[in-house]
């Protein structure tokens, strides 16, 4: 029996671009408690709508976050539509799709170079993040945008992606996929990554299911949920199928994320050979109606939820968002207690937190 | 880069950015871009930094912490505000948290433009940056001259 000790974490911490601080109740070498408090990051920016109009809104909102901005800004135009009731084109919606799925590839890889920092293996986060590099060469060319993209509007995308760049986007993905193969194979491989992985920061699947996990995290705990299985976009066309894993432990959830990578090339290159001609944008006009929508969506860290209420005028009476991290903190504070302190920075990671959507 | 004598490091804050610049200052160390080339590690110490690399705005509760780190910086140091956040709040200018620029609360050297600022312009930033190290790193030694002489 040990003296207690209380170790802070953060908010500036080597592992984490982002500030989260947690003061850490350590016996000996283990951590009894985790207590995480945030609030570094918070803008207030949901209150924002009542002074930008509803189509201005959605720059303030795909800038949540950056690594996830084109799902927040596609959720946020989303949830409007649905509140206008307006019909997006369908190649509008592929598009969309496809940007999506892009961008999940994009933060699996962003994540997976962390994991592969936050280990000590460098010289894997350096070829990840080389890798990764493609896939936003790709944002750039046809949104104008590596991070922040701004090409969802309320009605449809801003712009069209034509038929040559599609085929390039294709060959892309299709050299992503190679180069991501030599890399996944060190992680779901080699005894160094796999010693600091398996069986750590272990999420039953009770667990996950009664502190509401979700995304990566809850799939990998044998949980069935996926949002992109209630229809929004196209996945429902394309045969979506999400990858459940089991276990629960920090392998558990990279091996479902390399899945997912896997799973969004196919999704990237089958949009692309099935996107129907056709206008990408529907003119909308005038206030927003008066009543409220929300509406899920499938982020690259998992189930997002957005509301909005208009009153009649341009500007929204409210708007609100829950973000996966939020959902995801509970889950990391029950995987912390009993770990080691050496393995605090890997679990922290292994739910891929994002700390600017938690706050807002 | 024939300005630089020694390589200097850096340290990365995230004020109350949206993660957006902080992902292409990482881009910025890996091999695309490598700012290494230039003897550029990001260190998680304040005191083996020369370089303070901020990115978004200046909140309550986020002021003290970059203060902080600030003065445990040794000098010289430069401070190269990231994004158009780090300048002026950006497009969260008008939230109700949101206090202003890194200039509010440390004195700023340079200033990136962008939202997200893209890694070119970071590692401009970054060089112009190392001109000013420099030259304080030139007037600390002249100060230092000084005081030794008289003494």
């Amino acid at each position: 029996m040990g003296k207690r000790t209380v170790i802070p974490f953060g908010p500036q911490h080597p592992i984490l671009p982002e500030p989260v601080h947690l003061d850490l109740v350590i016996e000996d070498e283990k951590v009894i408690e985790a207590v995480p408090s945030i609030g570094f990051i918070h803008r207030g920016l949901e209150k924002l709508a009542e002074v930008r109009e509803y189509p201005e809104l959605v720059y303030v909102i795909e800038r949540i976050c950056g690594i996830c901005s084109f799902g927040h800004g596609l959720g946020y135009v989303t949830a409007v539509e649905g509140l206008m009731g307006v019909e997006v084109p369908e190649r509008a919606d592929y598009l969309r799709t496809m940007w999506h799925e892009l961008s999940r590839i994009h933060s699996h890889m962003l994540w997976l170079g962390l994991t592969a920092d936050a280990l000590g293996f460098e010289s894997l986060f350096m070829h990840t993040w080389k890798v990764r590099e493609r896939i936003l060469n790709m944002f750039d060319l046809t949104t104008g945008g590596r991070v922040i993209h701004s090409v969802c509007k309320v009605g449809g995308v801003r712009r069209d992606v034509e038929e040559e760049m599609l085929d390039r986007i294709v060959s892309e993905v299709r050299e992503t996929r190679k180069e991501t193969r030599k890399l996944t194979d060190v992680f779901l491989r080699d005894t160094s990554v796999k010693s600091r992985l398996c069986g750590v920061g272990i999420l039953s699947k009770e667990d996950a299911e009664e502190l509401c996990a979700v995304g990566p995290v809850a799939r990998a705990s044998g949980v069935y949920q996926d949002m992109r299985l209630n229809g929004m976009c196209k996945y429902g066309e394309l045969g979506f199928e999400p990858v459940i894993g089991e276990g629960g432990d920090c392998y558990a959830r990279c091996k479902v994320r390399i899945s997912e990578l896997n799973q969004s090339f196919d999704i990237v290159e089958k949009t692309a050979s099935v996107m129907p001609d056709g206008p990408v944008e529907v003119q909308v006009r005038g206030p927003l109606q008066a009543g409220e929508f929300m509406m899920r969506l499938e982020q690259p860290r998992g189930e997002a939820l957005y509301y909005v209420r208009g009153n009649g005028t341009r500007y929204l009476e409210r708007m609100r968002v829950r973000t996966p991290t939020n959902m995801n903190l509970p889950s990391m504070v029950r995987m912390l207690q009993g770990c080691d302190l050496a393995d605090v920075p890997v679990i922290i990671l292994t739910i891929d937190p994002c700390i600017s959507c938690t706050e807002r | 880069m024939s300005n630089t004598s020694k390589s200097p490091w850096l340290i990365h804050y995230d004020g109350s950015s949206c993660n957006g610049c902080d992902i292409e200052v990482l881009a910025c160390l890996t091999p695309l871009y490598d700012i290494e080339r230039f003897g550029i590690i990001n260190t998680g110490n304040p005191k083996h930094a020369d370089i303070f690399l901020v990115t978004g705005s200046v909140n309550e509760k986020n002021a003290p912490v970059i203060r902080q780190i600030y003065e445990g910086m040794l000098e010289p140091k430069a401070v190269i505000a990231v994004g158009v956040c780090a300048a002026s709040g950006g497009v969260f200018r008008r939230c109700y948290n949101v206090v202003g620029g890194i200039d509010r609360v440390i004195p700023v050297d340079v200033y990136v433009p962008g939202c997200a600022a893209r890694p070119e312009a970071i590692i401009d930033g970054v060089v112009k940056g190392l001109e000013i190290l420099e030259k304080k790193r030139d007037t600390v030694r002249a100060s230092k001259n000084k005081i030794s002489e008289v003494s």
